[in-house]
């Protein structure tokens, strides 16, 4: 029964992994991320990814706020802050929003304000989907570990 | 979502180079006059001509003037003359008439009985009727008063009649004519009184004494208009101032002929040239309303627009003359004026034509110009574009890319069966190549968007070869091609220059070698520019001398003396001419020992590098685009040996920016010498010292003063092995065979004064096979125990490749102690010579030991890693700790400052690049100040003994990014970084980086 349970997980963990690396959301960098876990630091890719999450959303945050000010948005900071989410971004592997992030900012290097909304709105639904998806994969973890007990290596 | 941002992104950017060329014409676009004005060509064309029109008819109007003008100064030039003439022959007439009458009255009257009588009037009128050729006749009359009548008709003998031959009437007076020429003898006895004309001119002759003339009217003999002419005879002498009454009361007759105008005028006329031009009328206009005509017709059609008027005296004050004159002809139209106004006219219209087809010409072309212009800029904006979009494009490509490297290494480090694993390595192989491909590529793109960059940093161009060397020896090696690199003493051993950029173009041109040379040997030298100027006059030398006489038959076959003794493209590195460049080095060098060489003071130094191969060659209709991107001998080329054709362009262009020339010489079948010129700055020694240790390895000085033989037939190769010796400060001697090597040894061990006495014995592995072993082993058997105080020489056996077996039986007669592996590199043979000779080097023991894992190179370090970024903080962290590294993190650059106070603990800092505040150039430089200030303060003082054994401060510093094209490895090397790692982390290029510093 539990065993059931555990390769039932396991194969929807695969297959949610499967379908973000398909969709070109994730790539490998994730997988080496995956890879610096092991005993010594068992919740390393939550840990990575939800200061990701809590830094992301701070940049996204202040993207808007800068993209709203409508007479002078400052193109500088957003460049800075588009330079800190696409570095966040390629560590973790999200690779969509990486992408996203080349084109935004190329857009406020050409002070292409309306490219730039564009940008915005499509990096946070990238970040939504993102984050959705992820929060999806530590759930089926955290079920995965409930279910086998202890068994943190996850792969290997 | 990001794919379909892009095309839109893209297209924006080609929005706005569009604007950018239209904004570029705009201001470009200076307008001449004539482009200005060029909707008005047609109407200045059409003004041009009406003006030009206008201005012949004027010219045509001013020249018909002059011309009729000229005309009326003719006729009245004309006219005059005839005027004055017919004045002049009228006067003489009229004289000699007033002549006639002082005859008359001479011998008629005062002489009593007269003299004259009407026989002798006639004899003397007729003879000299010449002089008077206008006058008819003459004739006398008496003026006779009525009382006389009787007496005189009784006296004569005829009676008086009058005009119409009728006895005369009574009259007061009478004038019947007694003398008369003969022509006129008619009109004898007829009374002049009667006649209305001649009644009048006798009246008024007497009265004023003077000659009269009458109307013109019809002569009685002829119907030619005529006037009379009448001239007074008085019978005494007349007081000086006589009245009028005096006057008449003397009369005693009249003297009267009539003048002929008609004829006269004519005969004058044709005596004239110009005649028939002019009409000519004579006009008596006494009475100045009715004009008597005298001469020429009342109505003739002449030229009534034109007459000219002169004036006659014919010496009658009562009567008035008049000549007009007038042509004959109308005015002709002028056909001089009018030509010439239409040919102005014409060639007028001829050159605004021109000049209108020139002005449109000028707009066409700077039409087509502007045009070209606005092309041109689109071009360029198009290629820019192009090289944007390849550099882009590349550097999109190469993220996937190392994507599926790293998934691939990952693969292989699994459990994998093996044809799996042979899959994935092939796989693998391949997205190396393409990467490699991908940076050729970005390298090209840089290069022609002007991106790159030479750095000048001191390096070690020997080592930098031998490195590029080692890297094909292994290839080289499984081909059985020999590969040598010789480097002249007279180059310097640090230069300045861009390290990075001279390995890849010896890789290219080496790896181009490799690729195409399958048997004979590649051979890499490198001497300075002007070196080569002896060795062509060694060349003519040689040449003089009739060639070479030394050639060595091996087996039948000639034997070249190159490196492996294959023919070779440029014969210039064969023996012949590279002894003298050999031998012209050791004379110079001993020479030099006390003075400066002249080339050394100079700030830069001309390097010469050729790359020699025995290998296929260049076709020969392939050899002028072989710099040329993509191009490769054939299409067939790339499916044999793979390859793009990009390296040799791109070696070109960085020959270029090196500020040299690359050319080659390349025989099919024979092989190919690519030899290229770089400028390189010389070194300053002070600040040669320092780097020397960071950029170089260091070769291990313990081999200085060990002599050598090297035995070996070819002396190309000889001498290379001798440049590798003496780089370990080994002397090296020469010998032709083993036999002299031992001799020479032999004897030097025999005699105690010896030049040279060998610890070592080098020979190469051709000889040692071509059948002398036998012998010499056997010599060298005996010799050994024979040994006095002296050491043995060592032997080693130079190979390229050598198989077990050989080994084997060279290792069983105990011939060699040790075989070097060719290609020879410095440290290498180090290495080797430690190994048998025992000479300690504990740096040199570690080289070969690299081969531990990552994980060994980086246990129990500590690494500071400095990133703004937490995730990327995190990360890094977690990856360096994976590999049993100690991680401290600090989040800016000013933070790893603090933390890299010296003294610290850290033995390698990560540090990205991009950090705001301080960037990761920025802290670096700091870092090294803060070095460099330490290690003055240590070198001053030396208090801190524990700090002095740590040796000088340097942490090594890896820059840590994920943008490729900005942050170029030489720019880190700039700021004082030692490498450079891809975030984020990739095994390999971590070991590679981290493999430099941490040896064990």
């Amino acid at each position: 029964m539990l065993g059931l349970a555990a390769d039932r997980l396991r194969a929807d963990m695969n297959r949610l992994l499967a379908f973000l690396f398909h969709q070109g959301i994730l790539d490998e960098q994730f997988l080496q991320l995956q890879q610096l876990q092991d005993e010594s630091s068992p919740n390393f890719v939550s840990e990575v990814v939800n200061i990701y999450f809590h830094e992301s959303e701070k940049l996204l945050r202040s993207l808007r706020s800068l993209l709203m000010d409508r007479e002078f948005s400052d193109y500088n900071r957003m460049g800075i802050h588009l330079n800190q989410f696409m570095g966040s971004s390629s560590s973790i592997g999200a690779n969509r929003i990486r992408n996203v992030c080349v084109a935004f900012r190329a857009a406020s290097e050409q002070n292409n304000r309306a490219g730039c909304l564009r940008a915005l709105e499509v990096l946070e639904h990238e970040y939504c989907f993102l984050k959705n998806k992820l929060h999806e994969l530590f759930q089926i973890q955290q079920q995965r570990v409930l279910a086998a007990g202890v068994r943190y290596p996850m792969q290997n | 979502m990001g794919l379909k941002l892009q095309p839109s992104q893209q297209q924006q950017q080609h929005h706005s180079v569009a604007v950018k060329v239209n904004e570029q014409t705009g201001t470009k676009r200076g307008y001449t006059f004539i482009q200005a004005n060029r909707a008005w060509l047609p109407k200045f064309l059409l003004l041009w001509v009406m003006v030009m029109a206008f201005l012949s008819t004027w010219i045509y109007k001013k020249m018909d003037a002059d011309i009729k003008v000229r005309r009326k100064e003719v006729l009245s030039s004309m006219c005059d003359e005839r005027a004055r003439m017919l004045q002049d022959q009228f006067s003489v007439s009229v004289n000699h008439v007033h002549a006639l009458a002082i005859l008359i009255s001479t011998f008629h009257y005062y002489k009593n009985p007269s003299a004259i009588d009407q026989e002798t009037f006639a004899e003397y009128t007729a003879r000299t009727a010449f002089e008077r050729p206008l006058l008819s006749g003459v004739a006398y009359a008496e003026r006779v008063v009525h009382s006389e009548r009787e007496e005189f008709e009784r006296q004569h003998g005829w009676t008086i009649k009058t005009m119409q031959r009728e006895p005369s009437p009574v009259r007061d007076e009478y004038a019947p004519v007694i003398l008369s020429q003969e022509t006129v003898s008619y009109i004898e006895s007829l009374d002049m009184m009667s006649g209305e004309e001649d009644r009048e001119n006798i009246l008024r002759a007497r009265a004023t004494g003077k000659a009269v003339l009458t109307n013109p009217f019809r002569l009685l003999g002829s119907h030619h208009l005529g006037v009379v002419l009448t001239f007074p005879v008085y019978k005494a002498k007349l007081p000086t101032r006589p009245t009028v009454e005096e006057r008449i009361e003397a009369t005693a007759g009249y003297l009267g002929g009539a003048f002929d105008v008609e004829s006269l005028v004519e005969n004058l006329l044709g005596q004239l040239a110009g005649n028939q031009a002019i009409l000519v009328n004579v006009y008596d206009i006494t009475n100045t309303s009715d004009h008597l005509i005298m001469y020429g017709h009342q109505n003739q059609n002449g030229d009534l627009a034109l007459l000219y008027e002169s004036k006659l005296d014919f010496g009658d004050p009562f009567r008035k003359h008049t000549m007009i004159c007038r042509y004959h002809q109308k005015a002709p139209t002028s056909w001089t004026a009018l030509t010439t106004a239409f040919l102005f006219f014409v060639i007028c219209l001829l050159v605004g034509y021109i000049l209108y087809g020139a002005a449109i010409h000028i707009v066409k072309v700077e039409d087509d110009f502007h045009e070209m212009q606005e092309l041109k800029v689109r071009a360029e904006a198009a290629d820019v574009a192009k090289s944007q979009f390849l550099a882009t494009v590349s550097h999109e490509i190469r993220t996937p890319m190392n994507g599926i490297l790293g998934m691939l290494a990952l693969l292989l480090d699994t459990d994998l069966s093996s044809t799996q694993r042979d899959y994935a390595q092939t796989a693998k192989v391949c997205g190396k190549a393409l990467i490699t491909l991908i940076n050729e590529v970005l390298d090209r793109a840089k290069i022609e968007a002007g991106k790159l960059e030479m750095e000048t940093v001191p390096f070690d161009l020997r080592s930098i070869l031998d490195d590029v060397l080692s890297l094909f020896s292994e290839k080289s090696r499984n081909k059985g091609v020999e590969l040598a690199v010789f480097v002249s003493d007279k180059v310097p051993e640090m230069v300045m220059g861009d390290p990075g950029r001279f390995r890849q173009i010896i890789t290219n041109l080496v790896g181009n070698s490799v690729k195409f040379t399958e048997r004979g040997h590649i051979f890499v030298k490198v001497h300075l520019a002007e070196n080569t100027k002896p060795v062509v006059d060694a060349k003519a030398e040689t040449c003089l001398n009739g060639g070479s006489d030394e050639g060595v038959p091996i087996s039948g076959a000639h034997q070249f003396k190159t490196l492996s003794g294959y023919e070779a493209a440029d014969e210039r590195n064969s023996w012949d001419s590279f002894k003298h460049l050999v031998s012209y080095e050791e004379s110079q060098y001993g020479a030099s020992v006390n003075m400066t060489v002249p080339g050394e003071t100079s700030q830069s130094v001309t390097l010469m590098v050729s790359v020699e191969d025995t290998g296929i060659g260049i076709p020969l209709i392939a050899q002028d685009r072989v710099f040329m991107p993509f191009m490769q001998a054939d299409s067939s080329t790339s499916r044999h040996y793979g390859g793009t054709g990009i390296g040799l362009s791109i070696t070109k262009c960085l020959v270029e920016l090196m500020g040299g020339h690359i050319s080659f010489v390349s025989r099919p079948q024979v092989g190919s010498t690519f030899t290229f010129t770089a400028d390189f700055g010389r070194c300053k020694k002070a600040s040669f010292n320092d780097t020397k240790k960071s950029n170089t390895e260091d070769l291990p000085s313990s081999f200085r003063g060990l002599k050598a033989i090297v035995v070996d037939r070819k002396p190309v190769r000889a001498a290379v092995t001798r440049y590798h010796l003496k780089r370990l400060g080994i002397l090296a001697e020469v010998a032709g065979s083993v036999k002299i090597a031992v001799s020479a040894c032999g004897k030097n061990g025999s005699s105690c004064g010896s030049k040279i006495q060998p610890d070592i014995i080098l020979v190469e592995k051709d000889l040692w096979l071509s059948g002398e072993d036998g012998g010499l082993s056997l010599r060298m058997l005996d010799w050994k125990p024979n040994g006095h105080v002296f050491k043995l020489p060592k032997m080693f056996l130079l190979a390229t490749n050598i198989t077990n077996a050989e080994l084997e039986k060279a290792k069983a007669a105990s011939f060699v102690d040790t075989v070097i592996m060719k290609p020879m590199r410095a440290s290498m043979v180090a290495a080797c010579l430690q190994q048998v000779l025992g000479i300690g080097n504990k740096r040199q023991a570690g080289k070969d030991a690299q081969n531990g894992s990552l994980r060994s190179l980086l246990c129990g370090k500590k690494i500071l890693v400095v990133d703004d970024n937490m995730v990327n903080r995190r990360v890094a962290a977690g990856a360096l700790k994976k590999f049993g590294a100690a991680v401290e993190c600090a989040e800016s650059g000013k933070v790893a400052l603090k933390l890299l106070q010296i003294p610290h603990s850290f033995d390698a800092c990560f540090m990205d690049i991009q950090m705001p505040e301080m960037d990761g150039f920025e802290a670096t430089r700091q870092i090294r100040m803060m070095e460099s200030q330490a290690h003055e303060q240590m070198n001053g003082g030396g208090i801190d003994k524990g700090l002095a054994g740590k040796g000088e401060w340097h942490v090594p510093i890896l820059a840590m990014t994920a943008d490729v094209i900005h942050a170029t490895y030489d720019e880190c090397l700039k700021c004082g970084m030692d490498g450079y790692v891809s975030k984020p982390f990739e095994e390999e290029n971590l070991y590679q980086a981290v493999a430099k510093f941490f040896q064990v």
